[in-house]
């Protein structure tokens, strides 16, 4: 109980009408790798959208890492790296002015910047790659970088909202050497969403079920599959969630998204 | 405060103006357009109304125009950028809403001081004549103001702003309006009197007005006034755009 970086008590967001988050509670556990998962429209970017200070909630308790986002921002900023489902890098920028720019942002001392850029690089192996301009980046190679990028600043959680989205097997299966390996070394908190759930039951300490902005379910990957009578974690993802295909009313960003990929990719 | 964070942020701004050649000139190709079409086309015109070398009348307020449309759009960017691009970095990092709208901003608005660098020299080639060269730095002033003006004007709507669709609406009822009643193209004086009262509650006519007088010694209101408007303006829509800035929420 002590040991909880994330807590949430009654946490409720709401947009006009429309509840997003519905009265939500439950705690990360520090050093955990901890999978938030739910159907499209389910209020999972949502939530990680207050946890990171980007939206206040309507009503609701929040520590991370013992400090509440709304009134102590800053010092919550300090304490997460984040990996957005949506890209954030400057595509006109080299990677390792991408690395610059966030090493001024974070406030890291002069003296360790380069090493500690070049440290963050090489462990995502893209040192070889700092000059090259992000635009001419692969998708995986953009997404290694934000990881690099969401870690420079040594923060004691990573979020990632879709990390492994649009991304070969290969890759995806890379991108979580690299992250269960800091999860073992720096005992660096993980908390991700992900559609793919048997990534998720691979990788996750611990599993988080919300749906219409409600968690259902809250345990390992182990004992959700006992519970609920399933083979795998897929089989009692639909047996909390149900089967019928959600309906979500397609919005501005949307919009916005389908161009960016027609343009981007 | 922190200096080198706004610093960092303006540099940015000017590494993605510089690197993107293709932007350059491409943003080139209206102001050229409207100096050339209108200048020669209008020309004898302007000459046999008594009004003078038109080249000379209007290169100042192409330049305005082209400072115009690079500042609103550079503000405007943040719509795309808080969704799809770096704003969300920097929203999420621990420092103040308040350092990363005047990175940006003066970043933007040192971009649209270039933009319209680059319109004067190429209007010189055009036959436009500098009246006195000691009055260039009043003129640049007057760029300047002009510049930052309309990047906070257009970070204060672009803060609001949910999507792009939106976008078409500023242009067509906000931006085209401010330049084609600014008398970038027409003088202001013998106005019929709707014209004449839209005008001078025109930001750009100030703006066009100073940078008029300074470059070919031909002013309405007078720098005073002009810098009264401007500056006064200026220091509003900072305000008003650091404000809304705050506010954003994705």
């Amino acid at each position: 109980m002590e040991n909880n970086i994330i807590q949430v008590k009654n946490l409720t967001k709401k947009f006009g009408n429309f509840i997003a988050v519905d009265n939500v509670s439950f705690n990360v556990e520090e050093g955990t790798i901890f999978a938030f998962l739910g159907p499209n429209g389910a209020g999972k970017t949502t939530t990680i959208k207050i946890l990171t200070t980007l939206l206040n909630p309507t009503s609701g308790n929040l520590k991370i890492n013992g400090y509440d986002p709304v009134n102590e921002e800053h010092k919550v900023r300090s304490s997460f790296g984040i990996v957005f489902q949506d890209p954030s890098l400057d595509e006109e920028l080299t990677a390792y002015e991408n690395m610059k720019l966030h090493s001024v942002l974070y406030n890291i001392p002069k003296e360790i910047r380069e090493t500690r850029i070049e440290e963050m690089l090489k462990f995502v192996e893209l040192w070889d790659r700092r000059n090259g301009f992000v635009k001419h980046f692969s998708g995986g190679m953009k997404r290694r970088l934000e990881i690099a990028r969401g870690l420079l600043h040594h923060p004691k959680i990573l979020f990632l909202d879709e990390p492994t989205l649009g991304l070969d097997p290969q890759t995806r299966i890379h991108i979580w050497d690299y992250l269960q390996d800091l999860n073992k070394k720096e005992n660096i908190t993980i908390f991700f969403t992900t559609h793919y759930i048997e990534e998720a039951e691979k990788v996750a300490k611990e599993v988080a079920i919300i749906d219409l902005g409600k968690i259902v379910a809250q345990s390992t990957p182990a004992e959700l599959k006992q519970k609920t009578n399933s083979q795998t974690l897929e089989d009692s993802f639909l047996n909390l969630t149900g089967r019928k295909i959600r309906e979500e009313e397609v919005g501005a960003i949307d919009h916005m998204r389908m161009r960016h990929r027609r343009f981007h990719r | 405060m922190e200096i080198e964070i706004i610093y960092i942020l303006w540099l940015r701004q000017l590494k993605r103006y510089f690197r993107s050649k293709s932007r350059i000139i491409g943003s080139l190709g209206q102001p050229l357009l409207f100096l050339l079409a209108f200048g020669f086309g209008f020309g004898s015109i302007f000459q046999k109304a008594g009004q003078g070398n038109y080249i000379e009348f209007l290169a100042p307020g192409i330049i305005a125009m082209s400072i115009l449309f690079t500042a609103v759009f550079s503000g405007i960017e943040i719509i795309w950028d808080k969704q799809f691009g770096f704003l969300k970095e920097t929203l999420v990092a621990p420092v103040s809403r308040l350092e990363i709208m005047l990175g940006r901003t003066l970043g933007g608005a040192t971009v649209a001081v270039f933009q319209g660098l680059i319109v004067l020299v190429i209007s010189l080639f055009a036959g436009f004549k500098i009246e006195s060269t000691n009055m260039l730095l009043t003129a640049f002033f007057f760029m300047a103001l002009i510049a930052i003006l309309f990047t906070a004007l257009g970070t204060a709507i672009a803060s609001v702003l949910e999507d792009m669709q939106g976008f078409q609406l500023i242009v067509n009822f906000l931006i085209m309006p401010i330049f084609f009643l600014s008398g970038a193209l027409f003088p202001i004086e013998g106005l019929p009197k709707t014209i004449a009262i839209i005008t001078r509650i025109n930001p750009l006519a100030y703006g066009i007005d100073g940078l008029r007088g300074a470059l070919i010694n031909n002013i309405h209101f007078g720098f005073a006034t002009d810098f009264l408007v401007l500056g006064s303006l200026v220091v509003i829509l900072m305000v008003v755009g650091s404000y809304l800035f705050s506010k954003i929420q994705i």
